[in-house]
Order: C-alpha cells, then structure tokens, then sequence
C-alpha cells in the first residue's frame, strides 16, 4: 500500500461510505473492543512509565553514592577513620568523603532501636559517605587499597541491593510495555474478526459493487474507513476514561511508596493521547488485510 | 469487440462449456438461447470477466481477459453493462443512488452523471421513483433500473441475462424495445433468454443473431430474424 493510498483511504468520500450499510453488530463490538482496549492501555503505559521513572530515580539515587564502614576495636576507630579518609582523598572517582557524626549515626538507627540509644556505649561501626564524581568510583580497586592499609573497612557501593531493585523496575516496565503490544495484537485480532464478519455479512453489496466495476480498492476502503473510525472514536472515549481514572489515582508521595506513584508526570500526559491514534492505525492495517484477503477470497 | 476462441469452462469437475467460438462486433445485437442449464449465464459472466476460461482465448476490447487482474478487469466492467434477471441493490440506498452507482466507484465526477441521471431515470420511466428504495419496487421497475444502472456509463456492450424473466409481456416488451433503442445508439446487446417468443417480437424492430447453447456447444440458430 503507497502512501497515496493511505491518504485516498483515510481522506473518505461520504457517498463511498454509504454503500456498506452503517448498522450491524461489528460497529457496536468495534467500538466496545477499541474503548475497553484503550482504557487498559492507559494503565498499562501509566504503569510503564512509573516503573521506569522508579527505576531511574533509584538507579540515579544510589548509583552515585558509596558507604564505607570501619569495624574496627574502639581505641583503633578514629585512626583508621583517619586513614580511610585518607585514602579516600586520594581515590580517583571520589568527589567527596566525610565521616558520619555520632548524631547521624544515631538518627540512622532511630527507626528501629528509638531515639533514646546510648550510642556512646556501644561498638557501632563508623560509616563514612562516599559521594562519587567522575570518572566513576573503582569500587575492587578501592577494596584491594582499602584492605592493605583499612583493614577494618568495608565498602558498600549499593551494586548488591541496588540491582535487584532496579532490576524489578526495569522488568515491571517491560512488563508495561509487552501489555500494550498485547492489547495492540488483540485490538488487530478483535477488528480482524469484526471487519471479517463484516465482509461475508456484505457479500451481496461486494458483489453488486464488482457487478458495476468497483476496485478492490473502492471496495475495502470503504469498510476500512468505516473501521478505522469507529476504532478511533471507541479508543477516543476508553483513552478518555482510562486518563480520568488515572488521574483519580493518589499522588505520589513516600508515605504511600511505589504504589502511589502509578500516573503520567508532565509531558508524559501526551503519550496516552497517542493510544487512539495507535488505535485507528492498528485497525486501519487490521481491516486493510482482512478486506484484501476477503477479497481475493470472493473473487 | 468481444471474442471467444475454443473457450471451454469446467466448474467441479464437470464442462460447463465445450470449445466455444463466437464473435461479437460492435453494434451487432445478440440473442444467446437454450435451455435452463444450459450455460447461458455462465457464457455471459465469462464475457465481463466474473469467470475466466478453463481454456480458449476470450478477449473482451482487445484484451485478453485471463491476462487482467481484479482491478484491471473492474475498469473493463465499466465498458460492459450487466443486467441480471434477479438483479441485485444495495437495499439501504436509493433508486438514484443505485443507479448513480457505477459513477460512484469509477471516480466520475457527480455533476457529468448527476445531470443525465433524472433524464436516464425518465428514459426508463422511473423518473418519479428517485428517491424510493429498492424493496419498494416492483419486479419490472427492477429491471428497468438494473437497466438504467448497466448503462449510466454508457458502456460499448449490454449484457442482458433473462431481462424479461421476472416481468409480464408488456414490460418485457419494454424492456425490448429499451435494449433495441440502445442498439440503435451503437451499443453493442447480448441477451441470454430462453423466451422464444421474446425474440420473434424483436424481429419487426432489429437485425439480430440467435446464437443457441446445448450440449455445451454454441451453434448459430438460424438466419438472422
């Protein structure tokens, strides 16, 4: 199909359309298919869209930090805390490094042991953060310097816990992703059947339209066009609904944690605006093929 | 204009059409007899191309038939008018707009068709019924639309598949003498009929052939009536 036949189809001819008759139970189950389908896939991109902006943001929040911890016999915790720095200072990749006060430290462990920890009498490890800079922080490097002259240092650079999280995000966004070439292959699937059922309930009007010479052309432009616009308006509607809900959806925040954050941020309100035009394109192809097949089929 | 050499048509298995030879010439008048079964309907579909001969060359304006495609042989059924004895409408459309139908899907502008369409309608005697739908209509209105239909094109070949088949003998008579009065204007008419009588009232109004169909074959009938 050129590109001139696309526009010829799409451009419609009123009179043209009127030879296939507008009622018929494939318009209502067209239009159902279109809406229910895009209502689903505004929460699928939404879901998408969240999963790659927690992805991000945890990958960027903990990608640029390091943890150093000095276990170390109390009499030896300040020298080796100085001797750590030390070499931190000295560590390419390191824009900065400072140890943890004995305040932090202990509001670090207010959540699980209260406000009230004698901090003072207990062995807690000193923990020193890393702040990374270019050229990046050569973590096996840093340990193999750290355990010759440190040997009571431990570096965490988040990789272990890190990845798995970002990990999970990643994979919930692909999951996003693969429900909307789903949803997009079942809309095919569902118009497929439509225009099908369509065009052998037709058959009589497809033989009178040959009978006066009508193109194949002709012939399936009018139930594509037919087709691609009820797509349209039934994804119109479902995108319609599927953004209100989405809307209605708690906002953000980190006392509701991931779940909250499920919507569109910003320029990310256009993407679903994009799911009946996607719609119409998909039932566009869907009935195209169908039409020509049947068709062919006919002749 | 159309021409058939050694055209043979097997359908399941079975010869519909045995070694078929005949030419049509432009402004000739035709009338294709035999009896029910025999293959009169089939002969017609293979001259506007809705059949393709098993074997034998057809060639319809010049050009051979089997050699076109579906689109390439739609614009030839644009030059052959078909008029069918259960002839067929899109119900949900109008009198009009049935008819207008071939300028719709050939792309010819309304305004060159829509003016002759009134008169076409009136020529037929429907002029009062533009805007009535199909299922309103009588058998002989029928035909006389499908015959308005075949020809608002103004094609060079009329194929009539037992246009009187449905109608009483007055209106098949003027359904004759529609076909003769388009004959007259050039138009090239095969009528497949089993209506003996049909084609001795045509005698006193036009030089026709009878062709005839048994067994397969075609044979010329008899002299020209």
């Amino acid at each position: 199909m050129t590109g001139a036949d696309i526009r010829n189809l799409l451009r419609g001819d009123t009179r043209a359309d009127r030879v296939v008759p507008p009622t018929g139970y494939t318009a209502h189950l067209t239009l159902f298919v279109a809406g229910a389908m895009a209502f689903l896939a505004v929460f699928a991109l939404a879901l998408s869209l969240a999963a790659g902006r927690i992805a991000d943001r945890w990958a960027s929040e903990l990608a640029g930090a390091a943890t150093l911890r000095i276990n170390a016999p109390a009499e030896q915790l300040a020298a080796q805390t100085e001797a750590a720095l030390t070499v931190l200072s000295q560590t390419p990749g390191v824009s900065s490094a400072r140890a943890l006060s004995a305040d932090e430290q202990a509001a670090l462990l207010a959540p699980w042991f209260g406000p009230d920890l004698p901090l003072d009498t207990l062995p807690i490890p000193q923990l020193i953060e890393i702040i990374e800079g270019e050229p990046g922080l050569d973590a096996l490097g840093l340990r193999l310097r750290l355990g010759a002259e440190v040997p009571g240092a431990v570096l965490d650079d988040h990789t272990r816990w890190r990845e798995p999280l970002v990990d999970a995000a990643m994979s919930l966004r692909r999951l996003g992703w693969i429900s909307i070439l789903l949803i997009g292959g079942a809309t095919a699937a569902m118009i497929t059947l439509a225009a099908n059922a369509s065009l052998a309930a037709n058959a009589q009007i497809i033989e009178v339209l040959r009978l006066v010479g009508a193109q194949d052309g002709f012939i399936a432009g009018a139930f594509v066009r037919r087709f691609t616009y009820r797509a349209f308006f039934g994804a119109s509607v479902g995108t319609l609904l599927g953004m209100t809900g989405v809307l209605l959806l708690p906002e953000a925040s980190d006392a509701g944690g991931f779940l909250t954050g499920v919507g569109f941020q910003g320029k990310d309100w256009v993407l679903p605006v994009l799911i009946p035009v996607l719609g119409a394109a998909v039932a566009f192809v869907a009935t195209w093929a169908a039409a020509r097949r049947k068709l062919k089929e006919l002749s | 204009m159309i021409e058939l050499e050694n055209v043979s048509y097997t359908y399941g298995g079975g010869e519909l059409l045995s070694d078929v030879s005949v030419q049509l010439q432009p402004g000739s008048f035709h009338f294709l007899t035999g009896p029910s079964g025999a293959g009169k309907t089939t002969l017609l579909k293979l001259c506007y191309g809705a059949l393709l001969p098993t074997s034998g060359r057809l060639s319809v304006f010049d050009q051979d038939i089997s050699a076109l495609d579906r689109d390439q042989l739609a614009v030839l059924r644009r030059r052959v008018g078909v008029v069918h004895q259960d002839c067929q409408f899109l119900d949900h459309m109008t009198l009009a707009e049935n008819v207008a139908l071939p300028l719709m899907v050939s792309g010819r502008g309304e305004s060159s068709g829509q003016d002759n369409l009134t008169e076409l309608l009136s020529w037929v005697g429907l002029g009062a019924r533009l805007e009535a739908r199909p299922p309103e209509l009588s058998g002989g209105e029928r035909q006389r639309a499908a015959l308005a239909r075949a020809v608002i094109l103004s094609p060079d070949v009329i194929l009539a598949d037992e246009p009187t088949g449905n109608v009483d003998w007055e209106m098949s008579q003027r359904l004759l003498h529609l076909l003769v009065e388009l004959n007259r204007m050039g138009k090239t008419v095969l009528i497949a009929t089993h209506d003996l009588s049909l084609i001795r009232a045509a005698k006193s109004h036009v030089q026709a052939r009878v062709l005839r169909i048994s067994q397969r074959k075609l044979h010329l009938a008899g002299a020209d009536l």
